[in-house]
């Protein structure tokens, strides 16, 4: 019976973050909209593309290989894994024991790694500079995210996400400077990991400025469903992560009856909604950055990211 | 009238033009028709900067060149084409070398010693080469473009379009680079090319101002008017001055439209999205007050020769005149969050620098070349009306960034909402249109320049007695802003460019023709 539970949680988690990934991105587009005094699509317009993708003709490139085919199925598996490990609305659940979160960075760092290869597979220059940007802003968002994870593993003595979770829904952990940089350099990574002003436009239309789209110009129908749908689970991902790390307010744990289950489900909503509202808010008062200034951006966030542990040492004097 | 009187222009102190007496029936501008060592003395010229080149064409004997001097005098020069060719202006004055490539794509005529003879319109893809030419109908099959060769190390080609990934006109842009950094960029143009001048032959004035204002959608009215002006030069007929001043309210309601439009498109080219959605709204309300003044949004065939296709309602100038009073606090808000943006400000500043020294040896009409220092403006220096009678400002930056040529169209915007209000005060009664006489029987040749928002357009007639075009020549002001772009974007990365481009807007209609 307990084992049942378990599984229904865990099963229900894993579901969430695919359902409501779509509407992640519409929120986001249509606050956008709302925000240039546009009516906007639809908030479930990602639904309806996404059915649009599915039912429509794939098309290839002569020059194809295999992995151009197998790549989009790949990215949104790990991307998907990566996000079922995150805690949405209740920690301690069966799987958590392998939710580290050196593991997720690691997983996303593999769905990265086939994306930059298939961007580069057909040949296109475009591919190629796509991939080449999303490389140079890899290599310097993962050291400043690695930075974030082992500020949280010091203070709450794991890498395990569920427990840094629930230690820090405790509120053992008062006020500390060091987890007000890791979430700004949290937010930096976060932008840049989901291809956002301003790092990358989403909406752009202009080939040489892209990077995450311009990797995945070659793509149609089904496969562009499957990059479409992991961007959109990959949003969901960071978001999830910042409010479980961040703002753990209302989140149930394993042990805890329906009731608490259903609090944590809807203060998890209403946490990303936000937070997408924020986003969408924050893209339109920037313009985009030059290419060579996001290393910058990038590595204020790695600064934080190290101050946060310099921080901690002092404060226990080690 | 300016354009009666234009003969006793003082014309400038030329040696090459010692001794020549004008072409009969040109007007406003006289045109003298030169031997070859005299073109050569013109070339000279030209290299030196004593003169600058407005347009070169050709007809079926003979080239065309029109030369402004620094007294804003200009002069049409002419050489007869001699054994299937002439001497090529380009080895010392690069601006004509796309210009000359076109001519003998067109008429077969061969500009002798042009550095680059590789073809420029013509892309083997007409079905016949040279269509212009006499009698010959040559057919050709496409052939391989060589583009100019790039050595070194790490060195990447990135070809782009001209199908491109967003809704805009085609045009191949063939990237070198060095990483992000863009070593050279080579533009291939002619996609659009459909064969205006040749259709243009035989027409009547009315065919002829319906096709003119098609050469370029987003320049109709200019393009219009420049036809009307070269063909009433020609025919030597005066417009009432109530068509006059409606031909300023159009003209200055399309310049604010297309300003708005593209000061949005390049903030939006930066990301920056909240300002274009405002600068769309404004331009959206100009286009509104234009189809209820005149009945068309963009003002397409409101302009023929001889005057205007109807008046202005009063209901339209009613909407035309309150909105002139609200728009200028609304645009100063504008600017101030446009000023204020530091990302926006980061991107906009110091991006494609194009050098004064280059806009004033290409000519560089419009916002190009007023952000680098190029004080031609046709209204001021070559006044037409209605801007004989009107007070302006010509907008002037040195530091020919992005960043300028957005301030020019903020300044002209500002400039041009007085100017509006003071020409709804200037339309008095009066006839639309005045009927166009028919020559005695002499062949008669008129030519206009009309500043469009881009620039300058150099438009030039040849009627019979019927008042049937023989021949019409259209340049647009993007034949001299296309190359320097290719020059700004030299240094500066890649995702750049598309600031760049936006900032320049050059037509590819309009060039393509």
């Amino acid at each position: 019976m307990e084992l049942m539970h378990d599984l229904l949680l865990q099963g229900w988690q894993m579901v969430l973050v695919v359902l409501i990934a779509p509407w992640i991105t519409g929120v986001v587009r249509k606050t956008k909209a709302r925000m240039l005094r546009k009516q906007g699509p639809s908030v479930l317009q990602p639904y309806r593309d996404l059915r649009r993708l599915l039912s429509k003709e794939t098309l290839l490139a002569e020059n194809a290989s295999w992995l151009f085919r197998v790549a989009p199925y790949l990215i949104v598996s790990a991307t998907w894994v990566a996000a079922t490990l995150v805690p949405t609305f209740a920690t301690g659940l069966p799987f958590s024991w392998v939710a580290d979160l050196l593991a997720i960075v690691a997983i996303l760092a593999t769905a990265r790694f086939f994306l930059a290869l298939a961007g580069m597979d057909v040949g296109t220059s475009f591919g190629g500079i796509g991939s080449s940007r999303e490389m140079m802003i890899a290599s310097l968002a993962e050291p400043a995210m690695l930075f974030i994870v082992f500020t949280m593993a010091i203070l709450a003595g794991t890498t395990r996400l569920s427990t840094i979770a629930s230690v820090m829904a405790s509120g053992t952990m008062g006020i500390r400077v060091s987890i007000g940089l890791s979430l700004f350099a949290m937010l930096i990574v976060a932008l840049a990991e989901n291809a956002r002003i301003p790092v990358d436009n989403p909406a752009t239309h202009l080939e040489l400025t892209m990077v995450h789209e311009a990797m995945v110009l070659e793509y149609t129908g089904r496969h562009l469903a499957m990059i479409e749908i992991a961007a959109s689970i990959k949003l969901v991902l960071f978001l999830s992560l910042i409010s479980c790390l961040f703002f753990p307010l209302g989140m149930a744990q394993r042990e805890d009856g329906w009731l608490a289950m259903g609090i944590g489900l809807v203060a998890y909503l209403l946490k990303i909604n936000a937070l997408a509202c924020l986003l969408a808010i924050g893209e339109s008062v920037m313009a985009k950055m030059r290419v060579f200034r996001v290393a910058e951006l990038l590595s204020i966030a790695m600064l934080f990211g190290v101050l946060a542990v310099f921080l901690l040492f002092l404060s226990r004097g080690m | 009238m300016t354009e009666t009187t234009s003969l006793h222009h003082t014309l400038p102190a030329l040696d090459f033009l010692q001794g020549l007496q004008p072409v009969a029936h040109h007007h406003p501008w006289p045109r003298f028709r030169l031997d070859q060592a005299a073109w050569r003395d013109m070339r000279e010229a030209l290299a030196r900067g004593t003169l600058s080149l407005l347009g070169l064409w050709a007809d079926r004997e003979e080239i065309h060149a029109a030369v402004l001097d620094h007294q804003s005098a200009l002069l049409i020069l002419s050489v007869v084409v001699e054994a299937g060719g002439f001497p090529s202006l380009s080895t010392q004055v690069p601006q004509a070398m796309r210009l000359e490539r076109t001519i003998h794509d067109l008429f077969g005529h061969h500009p002798q010693a042009i550095p680059d003879e590789r073809p420029w319109l013509d892309h083997g893809r007409w079905g016949v080469a040279q269509p212009l030419a006499e009698g010959r109908r040559v057919p050709v099959a496409p052939v391989e473009y060589p583009f100019l060769p790039v050595e070194g190390e790490s060195l990447h080609q990135i070809p782009v379009g001209p199908v491109h990934a967003g809704i805009i006109e085609p045009g191949h842009f063939r990237f070198t680079a060095s990483g992000e950094t863009v070593v050279r960029l080579e533009e291939r143009l002619g996609y659009l090319h459909r064969g205006i001048e040749q259709r243009l032959e035989g027409c009547d004035l009315l065919q002829g101002a319906r096709l003119c204002g098609r050469i370029s959608g987003d320049s109709t009215v200019a393009y219009a008017l420049a036809f009307a002006r070269a063909a009433e030069a020609a025919t030597q007929t005066v417009p009432s001055p109530r068509s006059q001043a409606l031909r300023g309210i159009m003209a200055e309601m399309e310049r604010l439209a297309n300003h708005f439009g593209d000061i949005g498109a390049i903030c939006n080219d930066a990301a920056f999205a909240m300002l274009q959605a405002h600068f769309s709204m404004l331009r959206e309300q100009i286009l509104q007050i234009a189809e209820h003044c005149f009945g068309h949004r963009l003002l397409m065939d409101r302009i023929i020769p001889g005057g205007v296709t109807c008046g202005l309602t009063p209901e339209g100038s009613r909407r035309l005149s309150n909105w002139l009073k609200t728009v200028p606090n609304t645009l100063s808000k504008l600017v101030e969050v446009y000023d204020e943006t530091p990302s926006l400000r980061d991107r906009m500043r110091n991006t494609g620098v194009l050098s004064s020294e280059l806009a004033r040896r290409f000519a560089a009409g419009g916002f190009v070349g007023r952000a680098s220092a190029r004080t031609f403006d046709a209204r001021r220096n070559l006044p037409y009306p209605p801007y004989d009678r009107l007070d302006f400002q010509v907008p002037l930056l040195d530091s020919g960034d992005v960043n300028a040529r957005v301030w020019i169209r903020i300044e002209e915007i500002r400039q041009s909402i007085p100017m509006l209000r003071r020409l709804l005060t200037m339309v008095e009664e009066g006839p639309l249109t005045t009927p166009l006489l028919a020559g005695g029987g002499e062949v008669r040749e008129g030519c206009a320049v009309v500043e469009s928002f881009r620039g300058d357009i150099l438009l030039w007639l040849r009627l019979d007695s019927q008042n049937r075009i023989l021949r019409c020549h259209a340049r647009d002001p993007s034949w001299f802003q296309w190359p320097l772009l290719e020059a700004v974007v030299y240094g500066n990365i890649v995702a750049d460019f598309p600031l760049c481009n936006k900032s320049f807007n050059c037509s590819y209609a309009g060039h393509d023709l």
